[in-house]
């Protein structure tokens, strides 16, 4: 499975926000996106994921063979923004199965997910009772509940702790030695073998 | 990093630029063939005959006929152009497609207007709720929404999407409107109001008629090229504070 | 997809009582009329029809507002979006969820309104089936201007302005179908008709025109 990508141009409000950005990525590998604040980082990974309109460029999918996955790049990927979408009324295993069944692929079963992110005991528990951290955990765990090849995430870690962020490094290593593509905007390594850097920065 | 010269903005596929010089030989032109209809149309109009059951308040219908036909006709081409954004992504067809919003209330106003003028002494009252007055009614309240719709966004290419598949839906339900307001109305006044049937118009009031359409359309299109340009500058302008003003807080910075 | 249904439905039960708000404001909204008109049963009769579809038509428009900007809000449409499913049916799916708690508890509701406003049996039978055939027209239409004004932080205003003229047919046919159950020489077949096909046309036009807005929508 390889996953390239062209010539990536995104405009946002007309104004060109990203420009010219090309990389290859094969089954297991990691790639961290870093720059400034207002840099591009983010568009370019909703652009990957299908959330922004191309201005130019190509994003594909190629197994083995060389032959192009079957529909959109955006339905192989998890994308994780910086909101966890989630629903605050919802207890957390509402919310979870509900993006298991509407993503499809089940893999994990929520109570497996949770515990990878250590939160089985909440399960119960509405979503906003969570603390801000907790939320983001149990939004890892939703990249856990249905298989996906392609995982983007944007700020992962934001507002986790030292500990939490162990573990969800861990849960990457992991994804990756399954054979699995990681693209992440964030500050930190890591610590993935397969890991490069690409640094975005602002085009003007 | 080239800053100033080659930025493949939105302005580089659209080709405003191309349009905008072609507008400024077109409008003069446009005008003076606006200005020569119009005064044919009004010139005729007025020497039309008066008509045996309405008299001199049937001058009001060259006036007030080719506005609602207008109205209409400016739907059409915010459709096409909403086909023109939606499909092409094509800026113009934005461009259009806002402009001609405000023509077309414009002349649902004036049928509006006129049609009420004409009202008063036919009907004796200044509203009727009479079948094509309410439709046009609704029109302009289409017209209006999709205004406010147009101008609730802060950016303006933001307001392209948005305004585009409003139009669209609303396309195909405007003849389903048309069609129950005309269901509606012979409903509940069963052939109160005499309207005007007409056993097929003169040539004295056709032609006129034709002519005052025709001064309509030019006047339509005049406008809408004038409202095209002004817009595609207006943006320009807006493009070129927002990099001047990103310019000066990147020199700020350093 | 019936995981979306579910989870629609139970959110707006939780949030507040989705549903019961809009019947709470179908009974203000119903209750007012005879101030305004005066008690005349008579006369509240003769207009009930009309009384209780303005009332089921601004009780369906409760809510819209909030049908895509609050997923866009938590980060939910992102998602929704990127799924294999067609998002038509995904936006189809919302806009029936929707108006089963909108909608549908109006009709339910009809029978106890329509003894309050004095309508005979065959009225409020006549109401209920228009209702029923007729509302969900409203919700379908509306996920149009909900995905129009999805970025617009106070879009309610905007999306009632836009959607209240394109379901003046539905308003039509509707009481027409009832006021021709209820008197003699008016048809009910012909405009009943009208308003199951003008619901079968929205909900086909409206998730399609609401897709490709939220597909685009770029941010």
């Amino acid at each position: 499975m390889k996953l390239i990508i062209e010539k990536l141009n995104l405009n946002r409000a007309s104004q060109e926000i990203v420009s010219n950005i090309s990389f290859e990525l094969s089954a297991g590998e990691a790639l961290i996106v870093t720059g400034e604040n207002g840099s591009g980082k983010s568009t370019t990974l909703r652009g990957i994921a299908g959330l922004m309109p191309l201005n130019d460029g190509s994003i594909r999918l190629l197994d083995e063979t060389g032959k192009q996955f079957e529909g959109e790049v955006r339905e192989y990927c998890h994308y994780l923004g910086h909101q966890n979408g989630m629903k605050p009324a919802l207890t957390v295993r509402e919310n979870l199965d509900f993006w298991q069944k509407f993503c499809g692929e089940p893999d994990l079963s929520i109570e497996e997910a949770l515990d990878e992110v250590d939160l089985a005991h909440t399960i119960d528990l509405p979503f906003s009772y969570l603390s801000a951290g907790m939320k983001r955990r149990v939004s890892i765990a939703r990249l856990l509940v249905s298989d996906r090849p392609i995982w983007i995430l944007d700020e992962p870690t934001a507002g986790l702790d030292a500990q939490s962020v162990k573990m969800f490094t861990e849960l990457c290593k992991n994804f990756c030695e399954g054979g699995g593509i990681l693209i992440a905007a964030t500050h930190l390594p890591l610590g993935i073998e397969t890991e490069r850097t690409l640094e975005i920065k602002a085009s003007n | 990093m080239t800053t100033e010269t080659i930025k493949p903005s939105i302005w580089a596929f659209a080709n405003p630029t191309r349009f905008n010089t072609f507008a400024s030989k077109a409008i003069p032109v446009l005008a003076i063939i606006t200005f020569a209809l119009l005064a044919v149309g009004l010139w005729m109009s007025f020497n039309a005959p008066e008509d045996y059951q309405q008299g001199y308040t049937v001058l009001i219908m060259f006036i007030h006929v080719p506005a609602a036909w207008l109205a209409m006709m400016s739907y059409a081409v915010m459709s096409a152009s909403a086909i023109g954004t939606i499909v092409w992504r094509h800026p113009l067809a934005n461009v259009s497609l806002r402009s001609a919003a405000p023509l077309g209330a414009m002349f649902t106003i004036l049928a509006l207007a006129t049609g009420s003028l004409w009202g008063k002494p036919m009907w004796g009252t200044w509203w009727e709720w009479d079948a094509r007055m309410t439709s046009v009614l609704v029109l302009l309240i289409i017209y209006l929404g999709l205004i406010a719709l147009s101008k609730a966004f802060d950016e303006p290419s933001e307001a392209a999407l948005p305004l585009a598949v409003m139009t669209l839906t609303g396309a195909p339900l405007l003849p389903i409107i048309k069609f129950s307001v005309d269901w509606w109305n012979t409903l509940h006044q069963p052939a109160s109001v005499s309207r005007f049937d007409r056993p097929a118009m003169s040539a004295e009031f056709l032609y006129p008629l034709l002519i005052m359409a025709l001064a309509y359309t030019a006047i339509f299109f005049t406008l809408h090229m004038m409202a095209m340009r002004n817009e595609i500058l207006s943006r320009r302008i807006r493009t070129m504070k927002m990099q001047a003003a990103r310019k000066q807080s990147s020199k700020g910075a350093a | 997809m019936l995981a979306l249904l579910k989870r629609e439905i139970l959110l707006s039960i939780r949030a507040g009582g989705g549903a019961l708000t809009g019947v709470l404001f179908f009974l203000a909204v119903v209750s007012v009329f005879p101030f305004a008109v005066g008690p005349d049963t008579k006369l509240l009769s003769h207009l009930a029809p009309a009384i209780l579809w303005i009332g089921a038509l601004l009780a369906s428009l409760l809510g819209l507002d909030k049908l895509f900007a609050q997923e866009r809000e938590d980060g939910s449409l992102d998602l929704l979006v990127m799924q294999p499913h067609p998002l038509a049916i995904t936006i189809f799916i919302k806009a029936l969820a929707h108006w089963t708690m909108t909608g549908l508890p109006l009709v339910v509701a009809t029978p106890m309104f329509g003894i309050m406003l004095n309508l005979s049996p065959l009225g409020i039978g006549a109401t209920m089936i228009t209702l029923l055939a007729g509302t969900p027209a409203i919700s379908f239409i509306g996920a149009v201007g909900a995905a129009v004004s999805v970025k617009l932080p106070r879009g309610s205003m905007l999306i009632s302005v836009l959607v209240l003229p394109l379901v003046i047919p539905i308003l039509i046919f509707g009481v027409a179908a009832i006021t021709g159950a209820l008197e003699d020489p008016a048809p009910f077949t012909a405009p009943f008709l009208f308003v199951c096909a003008i619901t079968l046309f929205t909900s086909v036009l409206g998730p399609l025109a609401a897709s490709i807005m939220l597909r685009h929508s770029a941010d």
